[in-house]
C-alpha cells in the first residue's frame, strides 16, 4: 500500500475516533472536543492565508468575531441559526477583503503589525459600542440550532452531544471544501505563491488577485468558526477576540505544520486538548506551549505534521531497504 | 515589411550622473530571434528591464504589437503574449515538472471561476506532456523540479514560458552557467520551438556562441548606444564590435 | 493652560521612553532583518529582574539596577540572538523569526505572571517625584528628567555609531554585510553588539517608564505596540525617525486621552499606523524601500 492510501485510511480511522470518542463522557470532555473542532475551522483558515499564501494575518480572532457577533445578534432577533451563518461567512469574506485590498500591498512584517492593529481595533469598537455589543459584558443565550421537519425533531442540539456531531459535521464539510480549493488550480496558483511569487507573476498569475483571495477564504473560516462558538458556548464578549487569541491561533498553525492540511488539527490539539490531559502543569501550560513552539520552529520548521512525515519516509526507507537486502 | 511585435523607441534611462541607455530604438520583427549583445555595462540589462516593465525609462516608449507596454504587471504583459525566461530561481522547486509546467498555462485558460470549479489540471496535462517530451524532460516528469540540475531547470524554464504560446519570449542570459552539452540541446529546442511556431524571440546573453549561433539578427550594445546591427557574421566581422570588447 | 503644559510634558516623558524601545527595534531590524515582536516585554522584563534581584538576594535599589541591566543585556541581548535569532535568522521560511519572535513575547509574559507575580508591582523611580512652578503651572521634575535622560541617551548612541569605530562599523555590517565582510569587518560581532544595546536601551526605558506605571506582566503589550507603531511612523531605516516617531506617539496619545476620547485611546495610534503603513509605508522619515512585486 502507498502513502496516499495510509492517508486515507489514516483520515477514515481519524473519523472513526472523532465519533467514539465523546460516547460516554461527561460534558467537559465534550466541551473541550467541541471546542478543539471550532479552533480547528480558524486555523485552517489561518493556515491557507499563512501557509499557502505565505501571508502573516494576526486578525484571525477578529474575524472569529465579526462571525459570532453578526451570528448571535441576527439568532437573537429570532433567525435560526443556519441562516445565520451566511451572513457571518459574508461579512467576515468581505471585511477580508476590504482589509486586505490595501494591506497585502505592504510586505510580510508590515502586513503583521496591519493585522494586529486591525485585530485591536475591532475590539476596541466591540468593547466600546455596547449598544450593540454588549460592551464588555457581552452577548448571552444564544440558542442552540433546531432541526426539526414537519414537526419532528431530527436531533436536540441543546444536548452537548449531539451538538459535538453537529459541530464534526460542519468540520468534516469546511476540511473537504478546503481540500477542494487547495486540489484545485487554485491550489496550485497558491503553492506558486508561496514558493517563487515572481515567477508566478511572470506566468500571468495575478499574485495580487490570488493573495487577497487566500486572504478573504482563511477569513471567512474565521467568520464560520466564531458563527459556530456562538451557540456553543452561548457567551461571547470581547475579551475573547482580542490579539492574544489571534496569537493563539496563528501559533496553533505554526506548531501543527504551516501549509500541511492536517496541520492546524494538530496545533489545535496541542493548544486545546493537550492541556486537559496535563493538568499537573496546570498554571505552566502556556510556558512549555510557547517554549514547545520556538523548539518546534528551530528543530522541525515543518512543525509537529512535518515531524509525523519525517517519521513516515524514515519507516518507508527502512522497509524499502529490508525489502532489498 | 509587417509590422514589428515589439518595438521601442528613444529609450532613455539615467542612473544618478550615469546614462545607462542613450536614446535606445529598435524594433523587433515578428517570428525573429534576436540577440542583444553587449560587453559589462553596456545597458543591456538596463534596456531589458525597461521593455520588461521592472525599470521606468526616463523618457521613450514600448509597445507591444503597437500597444504601449508601460506601468502593466507582469502578469498583464504575460496575458497579452510576452513571456520571459529568468537568469536564476525561476522553477518552482517543490512542484513536479508536470505541475510546474501546467502552472504556466492555467492562468490563461478560462476563468477564475473555472479555475475553481474545474479540472484540477485544467485539462492541461496532454498539452503539459507535450511541451515535457519537446525539451526531452519526460523521464522527469513527475520528480520535484528543484531537484534536476541548473540546465535541466533552464529547460524547464523555457517550457513554462512557452506553454501559454506567446508570441513574443524574452530570455534573460538563458545560457547562463549551463554545461556545454546542455547548452547544445537548449540551443537545438529553442530554435526548433521558433521554427515551428514562429514565436518571436529576445535573446539578451554573453555567450557570445551561443548567440552567433541561435540568432537570426544581433544588435551590439556599448556604453548605452547601439553600436552595431546585423546578421550574426556581419556583426562578428565588424571592426566597431571587436573594439567595444576588446577595448573595455 | 497649566493642564496644557503637563499633558505636553507628559507626553513627551511617555514619548521619549517609547522612543528608546522604537531605536533598538530600528536597530535590531536593520542589523539582523529580525522584527522582535516581543520588544515590549523586552521593556517589560528588566523591571521584574530589579525587583527580584531586590526580593531574593536582598541588595539595594541601585545595586540591583546595575544586575538588573546587566542580566537584560546577557539575557535580552546575547542569549536571544545566540539561542533563538541565530538559528532561524537564515531558514527558508522566513516568517519563522517573527513567529518565534511572538511566542517569546508570549513565553516571557507568561512566566513573569507564573514565576514572579499576576498583579501589578510597585517600582521605585530613579528620580525624585517633585514638582516645581514653571509659569504657574505643577510640573513634574519626573517627567523633565526623563526626557532629558532618554534623549541623552539616544544622543550618545549616535555619537558612538557615527564617531567611533565600532560604531560605524556596525552601521556598514547592517548597510551591507557581504562587502562590509570583505572590509574585514566582524559581521557576527557587530550583529551582536547591536542586540546587546538593544536590551540595554530596553533596560533603561524599562526603569524609567516602571515607576509610572507599575511593574505588570501584560505591559509588554501596549509597551510593544508602541515602539512598533513608533518605529514604524517614523521609517523602520531611520533612528532619528524612531525618536520622531516616539515623541510624537507619546504626545499624540495623552492629547487624545485627555482632550478627545478616553475609550478609544489606543484608537488613534493604531488608525495612524495603518495610514502610514499603507499611505507611505517608508514613514514620515525613512526611504522607501520599493514596490512589493
Amino acid at each position: 500500500m502507498n502513502f496516499f492510501s495510509w492517508k486515507c485510511l489514516g483520515w477514515v480511522l481519524l473519523l472513526a475516533v472523532l465519533i467514539i470518542a465523546p460516547i460516554g463522557r461527561g460534558g467537559y470532555i465534550i466541551s473541550v472536543l467541541s471546542l478543539w473542532l471550532v479552533y480547528s475551522i480558524a486555523a485552517m483558515g489561518l493556515n491557507l492565508t499563512l501557509g499557502y499564501a505565505g501571508q502573516i494575518s494576526l486578525a484571525q480572532a477578529s474575524f472569529m468575531a465579526i462571525g459570532a457577533y453578526v451570528s448571535a445578534l441576527l439568532s437573537m432577533a429570532g433567525w435560526p441559526w443556519l441562516t445565520t451563518v451566511p451572513f457571518s461567512l459574508l461579512a467576515a469574506f468581505v471585511v477580508g477583503i476590504l482589509l486586505g485590498y490595501p494591506a497585502l500591498r505592504v510586505q510580510g512584517h508590515y502586513l503583521a503589525f496591519v493585522t494586529l492593529a486591525f485585530n485591536t481595533l475591532v475590539f476596541l469598537v466591540l468593547r466600546n459600542e455596547d449598544w450593540l455589543t454588549g460592551g464588555i459584558y457581552g452577548l448571552s443565550g444564544m440558542p442552540r440550532p433546531n432541526f426539526s421537519l414537519f414537526g419532528f425533531t431530527l436531533f436536540d442540539a441543546t444536548q452537548n452531544l449531539h451538538f459535538y456531531y453537529f459541530i464534526l459535521l460542519l468540520t468534516v464539510i469546511s476540511a473537504l471544501a478546503l481540500w477542494g480549493i487547495v486540489r484545485s488550480p487554485w491550489g496550485r496558483a497558491f503553492k506558486a505563491l508561496r514558493e517563487n511569487p515572481i515567477r508566478a507573476e511572470s506566468l500571468g498569475l495575478d499574485t495580487r488577485r490570488i493573495t487577497l483571495l487566500a486572504f478573504a477564504i482563511g477569513s471567512a473560516y474565521g467568520g464560520l468558526s466564531g458563527a459556530i462558538m456562538s451557540p456553543l458556548v452561548q457567551f461571547i464578549d470581547p475579551a475573547s477576540f482580542t490579539f492574544a487569541q489571534s496569537l493563539r491561533i496563528l501559533l496553533m498553525v505554526v506548531v501543527g505544520g504551516i501549509g500541511s492540511f492536517f496541520g492546524p488539527f494538530l496545533g489545535a490539539a496541542m493548544a486545546i486538548i493537550l492541556p486537559e490531559f496535563m493538568r499537573f502543569t496546570d498554571k505552566y501550560y502556556l510556558i512549555i506551549y510557547a517554549l514547545a513552539v520556538i523548539i518546534v520552529l528551530i528543530f522541525s520548521p515543518k512543525g509537529l505534521w512535518g515531524m509525523v512525515e519525517n517519521a513516515g519516509a524514515r519507516i518507508a526507507t527502512w522497509r524499502k531497504a529490508r525489502a532489498t537486502s | 515589411m509587417s509590422s514589428p511585435v515589439l518595438s521601442v523607441k528613444n529609450i532613455s534611462k539615467s542612473f544618478g550622473g550615469i546614462r545607462a541607455v542613450r536614446d535606445v530604438s529598435l524594433a523587433v520583427q515578428p517570428g525573429e530571434i534576436l540577440g542583444l549583445i553587449g560587453p559589462n555595462g553596456s545597458g543591456k540589462s538596463t534596456l531589458f528591464n525597461c521593455i520588461l516593465g521592472q525599470l521606468q525609462p526616463d523618457s521613450g516608449e514600448v509597445q507591444f504589437q503597437g500597444k504601449p507596454m508601460s506601468g502593466l504587471r507582469p502578469s498583464a504583459l504575460s496575458r497579452m503574449g510576452i513571456g520571459r525566461t529568468f537568469q536564476q530561481l525561476s522553477v518552482f522547486p517543490q512542484l513536479s515538472v508536470l505541475e510546474n509546467v501546467i502552472l504556466a498555462g492555467q492562468e490563461h485558460k478560462g476563468s477564475m471561476l473555472s479555475r475553481l470549479l474545474g479540472k484540477p489540471d485544467v485539462g492541461l496535462t496532454a498539452e503539459a506532456d507535450q511541451m515535457i517530451d519537446f525539451f526531452r524532460l519526460t523521464h522527469l516528469r513527475n520528480n520535484p523540479a528543484g531537484a534536476m540540475s541548473y540546465g535541466q531547470q533552464k529547460l524547464l524554464d523555457a517550457a513554462m514560458a512557452f506553454m501559454s504560446e506567446p508570441k513574443l519570449v524574452l530570455l534573460d542570459e538563458p545560457a547562463g552557467g549551463v554545461n556545454p552539452t546542455m547548452l547544445g540541446q537548449l540551443r537545438d529546442r529553442l530554435a526548433t520551438f521558433n521554427r515551428e511556431h514562429q514565436t518571436t524571440f529576445v535573446v539578451i546573453e554573453h555567450n557570445m556562441e551561443f548567440v552567433m549561433s541561435l540568432c537570426h539578427r544581433v544588435i551590439v550594445l556599448a556604453e548605452g548606444e547601439i553600436i552595431a546591427q546585423g546578421t550574426p557574421e556581419e556583426v562578428r566581422a565588424n571592426q566597431t564590435v571587436i573594439n567595444a570588447y576588446l577595448g573595455g | 493652560m497649566s493642564q496644557f503644559i503637563q499633558v505636553i510634558l507628559s507626553g513627551l516623558a511617555t514619548g521619549s521612553i517609547y522612543a528608546l524601545a522604537a531605536v533598538g527595534f530600528t536597530l535590531v531590524w536593520q542589523a539582523a532583518r529580525t522584527v522582535n515582536f516581543a520588544q515590549g516585554e523586552f521593556v517589560m522584563l528588566p523591571a521584574f529582574f530589579v525587583l527580584a534581584a531586590m526580593k531574593f538576594l536582598h541588595v539595594p535599589f541601585s545595586l540591583a539596577l546595575v544586575l538588573g541591566l546587566a542580566f537584560s543585556i546577557i539575557a535580552l541581548g546575547y542569549l536571544f540572538k545566540q539561542l533563538i535569532v541565530q538559528p532561524l535568522l537564515y531558514q527558508q521560511q522566513s516568517l519563522n523569526l517573527i513567529i518565534a519572535t511572538m511566542a517569546l513575547s508570549l513565553l516571557l509574559k507568561e512566566s513573569v505572571k507564573t514565576f514572579y507575580s499576576g498583579q501589578a508591582e510597585p517600582f521605585p523611580s530613579l528620580f525624585p517625584d517633585t514638582s516645581s512652578n514653571f509659569f504657574g503651572a505643577a510640573v513634574s521634575l519626573q517627567d523633565i528628567l526623563i526626557v532629558i535622560s532618554a534623549l541623552a541617551v539616544v544622543y550618545l548612541l549616535t555619537l558612538f555609531l557615527d564617531k567611533t569605530r565600532t560604531g560605524r562599523a556596525m552601521q556598514a555590517a547592517a548597510q551591507n554585510p557581504n562587502v562590509a565582510e570583505i572590509l574585514g569587518v566582524d559581521v557576527k560581532r557587530m550583529t551582536l553588539y547591536t542586540f546587546l544595546i538593544n536590551a540595554a536601551l530596553a533596560a533603561f526605558a524599562s526603569f524609567l517608564i516602571t515607576p509610572i506605571y507599575l511593574a505588570k506582566f501584560s505591559s509588554g503589550e501596549a509597551l510593544g505596540l508602541a515602539a512598533f507603531i513608533a518605529a514604524i511612523i517614523g521609517g523602520f531605516n531611520s533612528i532619528r525617525g524612531a525618536v520622531a516617531g516616539g515623541i510624537l506617539l507619546g504626545l499624540l496619545d495623552n492629547i487624545t486621552a485627555t482632550y478627545i476620547t478616553a475609550s478609544y485611546r489606543t484608537a488613534l495610534p493604531l488608525v495612524l499606523l495603518i495610514a502610514v503603513i499603507l499611505l507611505r509605508p517608508e514613514g514620515l522619515f525613512g526611504k522607501a524601500e520599493g514596490r512589493k512585486v
